[in-house]
């Protein structure tokens, strides 16, 4: 035991002396030039999320003067707390969140308060009461997505003279708890109350292909009278359309023939979107992941001392390649419709 | 030196060996990966986040020294934090009672699985890899989505801080930052303490010992086998309900998918700290230290531009792969000293 007491200490001396050579070699003045900029990334479910990777990855090079470290969440809050602790003890300039959930930040953001590094949030929002805990957020208008998404079902529907009580929706959820699932199933739970349909089931998918597949496999044998199926995202979207091929039905517009109609979101997976063209999706929100070049730009704001808008939420359209509807409603604004040919 | 090398026991020699790792490969990280490093923060930071794997892998060493495995720890510390969750947030609670909860959900598990393992002669794999599967149902039949506490006592203790004194410094940006550590590490060191106390200086501690390196001799030493493995499932289960509260307090929420995979990586932090899977080796001491590594390992790789999250695992597995090798080189060193 005395073997390792003295071996104990002599590591620590060895240790201390080492974290003195350390320090003074560890500041050289070259490397301030370029800003740190440290982002929690939730995970990559999704070709959204890669999208925004990309984006954020493209945007901050070193040939823009910004040095990069990004740290993927695997979709868990614990793992984004630790990325963010270790973002403050390397002493980043700016840290960037993009947040699994949406509660449950205040303590660590109040450290990176603290330490003095503004924190930027992407994508999904943050709950916490005291509004100075980061510094601005930038990312799409779930909420709207849904509103749009489902104005459009409305106006298709209405348009085809189907009548409401026959429309049987099952919602494909995505990530429990996050904004775009919130958002999103809000406004397919709205518009069934306010329209009529009947709302069969909300279950998530996780927004992956695998997941959505096996829930559609479920619903379908749960269900038979199923004729519009609201995904979530694209991925989610893909899995349907295998589950709904591989029973033996048919997706499509035609919903009075028997297909079942898909509506997804995002827009950014090119197989997905050459499904739109296809009409095998019906419809789909977009939902834009080019978020880097604007976190730059907020950042630049920051450096220069100016004061960026609080919430910046980002113009997004619907595709579709069905004439019938060319622009929705919601809340006295119009929306266009992006034909896709 | 060589000399004294042979004297030492198993144990100690591969207790020694991570402990040394463990120091070098900080010492490593201070030097070549720079300031952050070298501030004590990094290592609180350390702590704070790996004080619930802490108390895991010092269950998992006892159930590993007395011969057995238990896979079932991490799916415990789920269950632990969803129904402690559920009970603050939609019923009110108080916090004593929640923890009651979590050490009333880890004895029972221990009761259970020690009696199937020890009582019954299942295999501990098999048996714990049941309870691993019951645990992660449960959890989903108590709450299937994932939510956040926000009961005010509760939150009081989580947020919690206990100020290390002149160990805080300063940021480039000038602001202090104080050095602290969180409850669940003041937790996870006294479990450490009480088990190396147990393991060295009862006889119920070398009973793990003798039952795991030799269960024929041990019975012939008139120690009641059965006993002696009932007990260690039975701490390493309560072991896993702290752990889990430990967990709770850390991330305030309750989710199905919390602690997932917490199971290797307790077996891995025994396995680096000098804990033999074949029983009658290891010390709890080791078992911290292996943690360390094992994390320390992570956050020089992500720090040193690593980013994805294969690194880590491939970093991880190439550790355990190095640590397995110097164990059976170990175990030889003494097979060829007796011939």
């Amino acid at each position: 035991m005395k073997r390792f007491l003295l071996m104990l200490i002599c590591m620590a001396c060895l240790l201390t002396g080492c974290r003195g050579i350390g320090e003074k070699t560890s500041d050289p003045e070259e490397e301030k030039q370029l800003i740190t900029v440290g982002f929690s990334q939730l995970g990559a479910e999704s070709d959204w999320r890669k999208a925004n990777t990309e984006s954020m990855l493209q945007a901050f090079t070193e040939e823009n003067g910004y040095e990069l470290i990004m740290e993927d969440g695997q979709q868990k809050q614990v793992n984004q707390i630790t990325a963010i602790r270790t973002f403050i003890q390397r002493e980043v300039d700016y840290i960037v969140l993009a947040p699994v959930t949406e509660e449950g930040w205040e303590t660590v953001l109040e450290e990176a308060k603290d330490a003095g590094i503004p924190v930027i949030i992407v994508d999904r929002q943050v709950k916490v009461k005291d509004k100075d805990l980061f510094t601005c957020w930038v990312g799409s208008d779930f909420a709207l997505e849904g509103r749009k998404a489902t104005e459009w079902l409305h106006a298709f529907t209405r348009a085809q003279g189907i009548d409401p009580a026959e429309i049987n929706v099952v919602d494909i959820q995505g990530t429990l708890g996050s904004s775009a699932q919130i958002g999103r199933s809000a406004g397919i739970l709205d518009a069934s109350k306010k329209y009529g349909w009947k709302l069969l089931a909300q279950v998530s998918g996780e927004y992956t292909q695998a997941r959505g597949r096996e829930v559609m496999n479920y619903f379908l044998k749960v269900y038979d009278q199923i004729n519009v199926v609201y995904c979530e995202n694209d991925n989610e979207a893909l899995g349907v359309i295998e589950a709904v091929e591989a029973a033996g039905r048919k997706v499509g517009s035609d919903i009075r023939n028997g297909e079942i109609l898909v509506m997804s979101f995002d827009g950014v997976n090119e197989t997905a979107l050459q499904f739109a063209r296809e009409d095998k999706i019906s419809c789909i929100g977009e939902c834009n992941p080019l978020h880097g070049p604007r976190v730059r730009k907020i950042i630049e704001s920051l450096e220069k001392g100016e004061t960026p808008e609080k919430y910046e939420y980002v113009d997004e359209s619907i595709f579709s390649s069905l004439d019938q509807v060319q622009a929705v409603e919601v809340d006295g604004e119009s929306y266009p419709v992006t034909l896709l040919k | 030196m060589l000399n004294k090398i042979r004297k030492m026991t198993d144990t100690g020699l591969l207790l020694t060996i991570t402990i040394v790792v463990f120091f070098l490969m900080y010492a490593s990280a201070v030097i070549f990966l720079g300031s952050g490093f070298g501030k004590p923060q990094a290592f609180f930071n350390i702590l704070n986040d790996n004080a619930a794997l802490i108390v895991l892998s010092c269950g998992l060493t006892i159930v590993m020294i007395g011969g057995g495995i238990d896979i079932s720890v991490g799916g415990v510390t789920a269950l632990v934090c969803m129904c402690c969750a559920v009970y603050l947030e939609y019923h009110g609670g108080n916090v004593a009672v929640s923890i009651l909860i979590a050490l009333g959900i880890g004895l029972a598990y221990g009761l259970v699985q020690g009696f199937l393992v020890a009582m019954l002669d299942i295999q501990p794999f098999i048996v714990s890899l049941a309870g691993m599967f019951f645990a992660r149902g449960m959890t989903t039949i108590v709450n299937t989505d994932p939510f956040n506490v926000t009961h005010s006592a509760f939150k009081a203790l989580k947020e919690t801080r206990i100020i290390i004194p002149f160990m805080g410094s300063l940021n480039r940006k000038g602001n202090y930052v104080d050095a602290y550590i969180e409850i669940g590490v003041v937790v996870a060191l006294l479990c450490v303490l009480v088990l190396f106390c147990i393991l060295r200086w009862t006889s119920l501690g070398r009973a793990f010992y003798a039952v795991g390196g030799n269960k024929q001799s041990a019975l012939m030493l008139g120690i009641n086998v059965r006993k002696v493995k009932y007990l260690s499932h039975i701490f390493c289960s309560v072991l896993a309900g702290i752990g889990g509260y430990v967990y709770f307090m850390h991330s305030g929420s309750g989710s199905p998918t919390h602690a997932e995979g917490a199971e290797m990586q307790a077996i891995a932090a025994s396995i680096i700290g000098g804990t033999m899977l074949t029983g009658g080796v290891g010390n709890i001491i080791g078992t911290l230290f292996g943690v360390l590594s094992l994390s320390t390992i992570r956050n020089i790789v992500s720090s040193a531009g690593f980013d994805e999250a294969w690194w880590k695992n491939n970093t991880v597995a190439g550790m355990l792969c190095l640590f397995l090798v110097i164990q059976s080189i170990v175990v030889s060193r003494k097979k060829s000293a007796a011939k």
